[in-house]
């Protein structure tokens, strides 16, 4: 069995769910574990630099990401990327409530062996 | 005889508004669970509003400007009518910020509300102090902002609305106060905790953090279908927290209504709007998250334990908020065979007839909110020959009468546009910029006083 057998890639809303907040022209994105066993992909595939070229062409100053091991979540905190927030924005989504559905879209790599733990229709 | 504090007694806090228009039938099922709790294990029984978002106070300030009576909360008796006799008649108390920038006004007006519903005059407490327009930092920072200030708010803890409450208070009714305040105030006041008893108060502060926006941990801004699944979320339950001593808490919601709460639900919300968690920070305490946990403990019945508290800032928050010119928008679509090409081309002519404005341009059932102001994302795709596309474009500008310039040339493709083009709506507001700024906290005392019916004002 080679190794891409054993590997299966699937998009992040199979293994977290999340949520975006704002305050004024600042972001935060949690990313939640659905299961243990698929914290320790999360942290290893979702980093600052993937979410900040995922966001890129909305030229955000910073991103920021804090682990939270104890409730198997992480929390990006993206600075200058609501187009200048709620009062400012031209954008229609001014609070950027749908910026959490742009990183459960991003493929991950799993074992396939994960396969029947998925969450969402197979 | 009113005092609220009761420190061997259960403690419980339901939650009736996450923010200011939302649902005004939410509070009946809590105050129907917490009056059961009253008659069950007895205790104490708080209910809470929070209707004050970012923006939410400037725009009570301008209604406040336009008429003196208004002001506050605009739908504050669609949220108290339906409770209001339960509320007084088993003493729960009712704790909110739908004071916004008149709670003396909003005092009043539920006065008259219990009058004409004949039930008592409730006591009804005011907090103050948060209106810091006058302040001399504020002042200095005013000549420095492009438009003329309208709003200038520091965010208050908690004290006032303890003190409140254990003078008897049946509501208290605050302007811009912390979120959380909402409901470390009624468990101060309960546990007579210590101030500086950090981990309490900043187990109390998440647990007002995961309150403070009604249905969102109970199963709102949360469903998506075949990945998220929840039962009867148009009746949707708002959530109750039972306080403990420590600070820590459990979250439950009414019998019969729809929505979950498990250990997801909570967790998204008590994420919601975090910076660092490690330091969350409020009036009253930083709270630190990154030892909390999230404990299932039945069916809608969660725990959250092991918060850590860390000293109080300095400073309050402030939020500063002016006029800044003018937001305009207009939509149209097109439908049918070549609908895209026509829409692109209605942008191409609304370019050219306004160069003085820089136009934000979507093309909803392509792309309508992940695209960038500059248009980047969209020049970079090519016609994929959508067959139904409504064109929006918005602007902003200083000058009222360019801003309405994009109204007109919107509603004029009807006639000098691309053939077919219907279904054209236009909007313009004035727009509010925010800035946030520091205020050391004993510049800014905060406190409370009854409101006396007989004078029309407020005494001590």
């Amino acid at each position: 069995m080679n190794a891409a057998a054993q590997t299966l890639v699937v998009t992040l809303d199979r293994l977290a769910h999340g949520r975006t907040g704002d305050k004024g022209n600042r972001a935060n994105i949690s990313v939640i574990a659905w299961r243990e066993e698929f914290w320790p992909v999360l942290v290893a595939q979702l980093t600052e630099d993937r979410v900040a070229q995922l966001l890129a062409y909305r030229q955000p100053s910073r991103v920021q990401l804090y682990l939270l091991p104890q409730l198997q979540s992480m929390n990006f905190v993206i600075d200058d990327v609501l187009d200048g927030g709620v009062n400012n924005a031209l954008n229609l989504d001014s609070h950027g409530k749908s910026f959490s559905f742009m990183l459960m879209g991003l493929p991950m790599e799993i074992p396939s062996s994960w396969k029947d733990r998925l969450v969402g229709p197979p | 005889m009113f005092e609220f504090q009761n420190p061997t007694q259960p403690l419980r806090i339901g939650c009736g508004a996450g923010f200011s228009g939302d649902r005004t039938d939410a509070a009946g099922p809590v105050v129907q669970d917490l009056m059961e709790g009253l008659q069950t294990v007895g205790g104490s029984a708080v209910l809470i509003f929070e209707t004050l978002a970012e923006r939410t106070l400037a725009l009570a300030q301008l209604a406040r400007v336009a008429n003196p009576l208004a002001g506050y909360e605009p739908l504050l008796l669609d949220y108290v009518r339906p409770v209001l006799a339960n509320c007084l008649t088993h003493g729960i108390r009712i704790v909110s910020n739908f004071g916004a920038a008149n709670p003396l006004a909003a005092a009043q007006a539920l006065a008259e509300l219990a009058r004409s519903l004949n039930l008592r005059v409730p006591r009804i407490a005011v907090v103050s102090g948060d209106d810091v327009r006058a302040h001399p930092e504020v002042l200095a920072l005013a000549q420095s902002l492009p438009g003329p200030l309208v709003s200038a708010n520091a965010y208050l803890g908690a004290q006032a609305i303890a003190k409140a409450l254990n003078a008897g208070a049946d509501i208290v009714v605050c302007g811009r106060v912390a979120d959380p305040a909402l409901t470390l105030g009624p468990a101060l006041a309960h546990f007579a905790w210590a101030l500086d008893d950090w981990d309490a108060l900043a187990g109390a502060t998440m647990a007002g953090h995961l309150l403070e926006c009604g249905a969102q941990v109970t199963g709102g801004y949360y469903a998506d279908p075949g990945f998220k699944d929840l039962p009867d979320l148009a009746h949707v339950g708002f959530p109750i927290a039972r306080m403990e001593a420590d600070g820590s808490c459990t979250l439950t919601k009414p019998q019969g209504t729809g929505g979950r709460i498990d250990s997801h639900t909570v967790k998204e919300q008590l994420l919601y709007e975090i910076d660092n968690p490690a330091a969350y920070i409020t009036p009253d305490v930083v709270a630190d998250i990154t030892a909390a946990r999230v404990t299932e403990l039945g069916s809608d019945s969660v725990r959250l334990s092991g918060v850590k508290g860390h000293p109080r800032p300095a400073h309050l928050k402030v939020n500063v908020c002016h006029d800044n010119g003018w937001f305009a928008e207009g939509e149209i679509s097109y439908a049918g065979p070549r609908a895209e090409g026509r829409a692109r081309l209605a942008a191409d002519i609304l370019r050219a007839r306004l160069p003085l404005l820089s136009l934000r341009v979507d093309w909803i059932g392509v792309s309508s909110i992940w695209a960038d102001d500059a248009g980047a994302v969209l020049s970079a795709l090519p016609d994929a020959g959508h067959t139904d596309v409504r064109l929006r474009i918005a602007a902003t500008h200083q000058d009222k009468a360019v801003a309405e310039q994009l109204l007109r040339e919107v509603n004029a493709l009807y006639t000098c546009g691309p053939a077919g083009g219907g279904g054209v709506r236009t909007g313009l507001r004035p727009r509010l910029a925010l800035v946030s700024c520091l205020l050391p906290q004993a510049s800014v005392p905060s406190h409370f006083e009854m409101w006396l019916p007989d004078t029309m004002g407020v005494s001590r």
